[in-house]
């Protein structure tokens, strides 16, 4: 089984050095059928990563034992779902799932474009190919899945951090984004070294970027509950390394999401936006090194390895040919059109990149002042969460702001009269908003009230721009119909605003209390009274479960228990929090038991109440919706580009 | 297994080599890409579609009042004259 999973590795390997190879002697010499081979090279290099995707998986759900990666992240206790996301669960397992997702994409891409787009295909394939074969080398010379050893009788066992219903989708939805932004970069790259820097290659992967970058945040989230749930530290984004790993491309992405609508319109910010492409996709791989390198610590050090330098090496590779491709077709770049005024929905976009790149480059600051401060002063210095949250203050607070009038400024040019017509109702609500909060006592936390005012604000201006579309069309069906992508925006743009009232109640708002509790002793926190009943202990075939349990009398009673679990195998600790969500009045009641003594009944708890943080979570729900409804297939647009292929090239 | 395995790397040489299999001599072996001149119409007929993409967008933004009258009448002019400087430049016969 081993030897077919290397075999299917290796070959892998040589059909992604021969669509690199191949593929860039037939685009460079124009060669139809060594184009075409490439282009089958890179199908078959996707049939050959998934036999050895299927026998990695068939290992894991036999037990086979006698590979050391199964042995390694599994033993014959873990239920089935944990067994099979152990596939990713370690190092190797999920570089297989990246090379995976990369050729099914990869291969999907050119398949779907390979008339269309002939000319480009043809360069988009060794692009391709190129990572790929990054990808299929690491697999094959530095991070096998497949070695082989003596069978043991048991495996390890799965971290149990990881034994969460969110660890079954929260990478594999990170993969699907951080790979899926590999496609935009391969078919800008394609068009740079095919010079044919016209739309077609923005056209043929919108919704490749968009079902990325919908992935990577949809996958975020998840990872920030798992976080909230699992990790028991009473918040849901630590600022961690790898945390702002997967948030940078995106934050790329979502800059470039927006830019490429002014080339689009516009034909304007075509080298921002190659930048932009280059940028998510380097941030992509950054990501992945600095989760699998360990060169940071993090929560998620539990992948430490040493394919690191690898990972470095190509960053650099890849980051010196995109810039050198850029400068090289800079004057194919040159924008036909100037923005025309500083008051219109391009400048409104270009104001909303720079707040967005920003903040990214901020926060790739942030994560890369430990290595510098290595490297320099020899001593590691870490930014802590006041320097992230100082910056998001910074520039998340007038993004909130642009996302509502954004939508409400015309293209090219609107009038301040105009404007302020348009601005009537949306400023009129926030101001209204803002003054009732502050009298209701939310002035406490000023950037909390800026939150909740702008948010007022931007979902006003939803509502308002749903209105006159519904009344100008007649009907909100065909509106959104007939604009899928713009419907589907400002739908994602009322998850960022639930987000960010999510974000701001339950971190400016929230209430903290620490305490040692004796048998019988009580506390109370914002309302709640919570009295110590003791402690019990539970052991079970491969975990000793102890709770501390509390009972709760204020706005919601009952029982709320917390403690921790001690596994055998692997023999880790995890801790466990009790969390009581109060729907009605939008907040969670948050117990961790840090210390319990089971004899004495003595517990050391933290008790936290937090208000709206619920909604981080619905705003995930609402994000998908809104990304769904952007990225349903419009057969209009398709026919018109078709048509407009065929006038061009008859 | 191995018998697994040689077959799916005979399987990927034959796919791979397919092209030339097929066609072991081919009569027009370049690769189909649009010539300079397709490129520029191509580029022209963006353009037409862009304009033509702005006038409709201009029309809905004042239909739903987002663009006033005034406005309105500064923007559609050079609108309509880039639409049909497209569409003249693309029924101009071409080299």
């Amino acid at each position: 089984m081993a030897d077919l999973g290397r075999a299917a590795l290796v070959v892998t390997l040589g059909l992604a050095v021969y669509s690199l190879v191949a593929g860039g002697i037939a685009a460079r010499r124009s060669e139809r059928r060594l184009a075409a081979s490439a282009r089958n090279a890179l199908y078959c290099s996707f049939a050959s990563t998934l036999v050895a995707a299927a026998v990695l998986a068939t290992a894991l759900v036999r037990h086979d034992f006698s590979f050391k990666y199964v042995a390694a992240h599994t033993n014959r206790h873990l239920p089935v779902a944990y067994t099979l996301s152990a596939f990713w669960g370690g190092q190797e397992g999920s570089l297989l799932l990246w090379l995976l997702v990369l050729t099914g994409y990869g291969a999907l891409a050119v398949a779907i474009n390979r008339r269309l787009l002939r000319d480009l295909t043809a360069w988009v394939v060794p692009v391709i190919g190129g990572i790929a074969t990054f990808f299929s080398f690491v697999l094959v010379a530095v991070a096998s899945p497949f070695g082989t050893q003596t069978a043991p009788f048991d495996g390890n066992g799965l971290t149990p951090s990881l034994q969460n219903p969110y660890m079954v989708a929260h990478p594999p939805m990170l993969y699907l984004g951080y790979v899926g932004l590999s496609v935009p970069f391969a078919f800008a790259a394609g068009a740079l070294l095919s010079g044919r820097t016209d739309e077609r290659w923005i056209i043929a992967t919108r919704r490749w970027t968009l079902a990325a970058w919908a992935f990577l945040g949809f996958g975020q989230l998840l990872g920030a509950h798992w976080a909230y749930v699992e990790v028991g530290w009473g918040g849901y984004y630590a600022w961690d390394p790898v945390e702002n790993a997967a948030l940078m491309p995106w934050l790329a992405a979502t800059a470039f999401l927006h830019s490429v609508m002014v080339q689009e319109r516009k034909g304007m910010l075509k080298v921002w936006n190659m930048v932009l492409v280059a940028l998510a996709f380097e941030l992509s791989v950054f990501g992945t090194f600095l989760t699998r390198s360990g060169v940071v610590n993090s929560i998620h050090s539990f992948s430490k390895s040493s394919i690191g330098p690898w990972f470095l090496v190509f960053v650099v590779i890849s980051s010196v040919f995109s810039l050198a491709l850029i400068m090289w077709r800079l004057p194919l770049l040159k924008a036909k059109t100037k923005l025309e005024s500083a008051l219109s929905r391009e400048a409104a976009f270009l104001y909303n990149n720079l707040l967005l790149v920003a903040l990214c480059l901020t926060i790739l600051w942030g994560v890369l002042w430990p290595i510098v401060t290595q490297l320099v002063k020899g001593e590691t210095r870490t930014m802590g969460r006041p320097y992230y949250d100082f910056f998001l203050r910074t520039f998340g607070l007038p993004l909130l702001l642009l996302m509502g009038i954004g939508p409400l400024i015309a293209w090219r040019k609107t009038s301040l009269r105009g404007l302020t017509r348009t601005l009537a109702w949306p400023v009129g609500a926030a101001v209204v908003t803002g003054v009732a909060l502050a009298a209701a006592g939310a002035d406490s936390s000023t950037p909390g009230l800026i939150a909740y005012t702008f948010s007022a604000f931007v979902l006003a201006t939803i509502m308002v721009e749903l209105v006159r579309g519904t009344r100008a069309t007649g009907s909100l069906f065909l509106l959104v119909a007939r604009n899928r992508r713009r419907y589907g925006g400002y739908v994602v743009h009322a998850a960022i605003v639930l987000l960010a009232i999510g974000i701001a109640g339950s971190s400016a708002y929230s209430s903290s209390v620490e305490r040692r509790l004796t048998l019988g002793q009580s506390m109370t926190v914002a309302g709640y009274t919570l009295t110590n009943r003791g402690v019990t202990v539970d052991s079970k075939a491969n975990v000793t479960e102890t709770r501390a349990h509390l009972a709760v009398k204020g706005p919601w009673s009952g029982t709320i228990s917390s403690g921790d679990n001690q596994y055998v195998n692997p023999p880790e600790p995890s801790r466990e929090v009790g969390i009581k969500t109060d729907w009605l009045r939008g907040e969670d009641l948050y117990v961790i038991v840090d210390e319990s003594h089971p004899k004495t009944g003595l517990i050391y708890v933290q008790v936290l109440v937090k208000p709206l943080v619920n909604l981080i979570w619905i705003a995930g729900i609402v994000f998908l919706f809104g990304s769904a409804v952007a990225l349903w297939p419009d057969a209009r647009e398709q026919r018109r580009l078709v048509a407009r292929f065929a006038t061009a090239v008859p | 297994m191995i018998f697994v395995g040689l077959l799916l790397a005979a399987a990927v040489v034959v796919l791979v080599a397919l092209p030339f299999l097929r066609e072991p001599v081919a009569d027009d072996d370049r690769l189909d890409a649009p010539s300079e001149a397709e490129g520029r119409r191509l580029t022209l007929v963006e353009e037409r579609d862009r304009a033509l993409a702005a006038l409709k967008e201009l029309e809905f933004d004042h239909r739903t009042g987002k663009v006033d009258d005034a406005d309105y009448r500064e923007l559609v002019g050079p609108l309509r004259q880039a639409a049909a400087v497209a569409l003249r430049a693309l029924d101009t016969p071409q080299e």
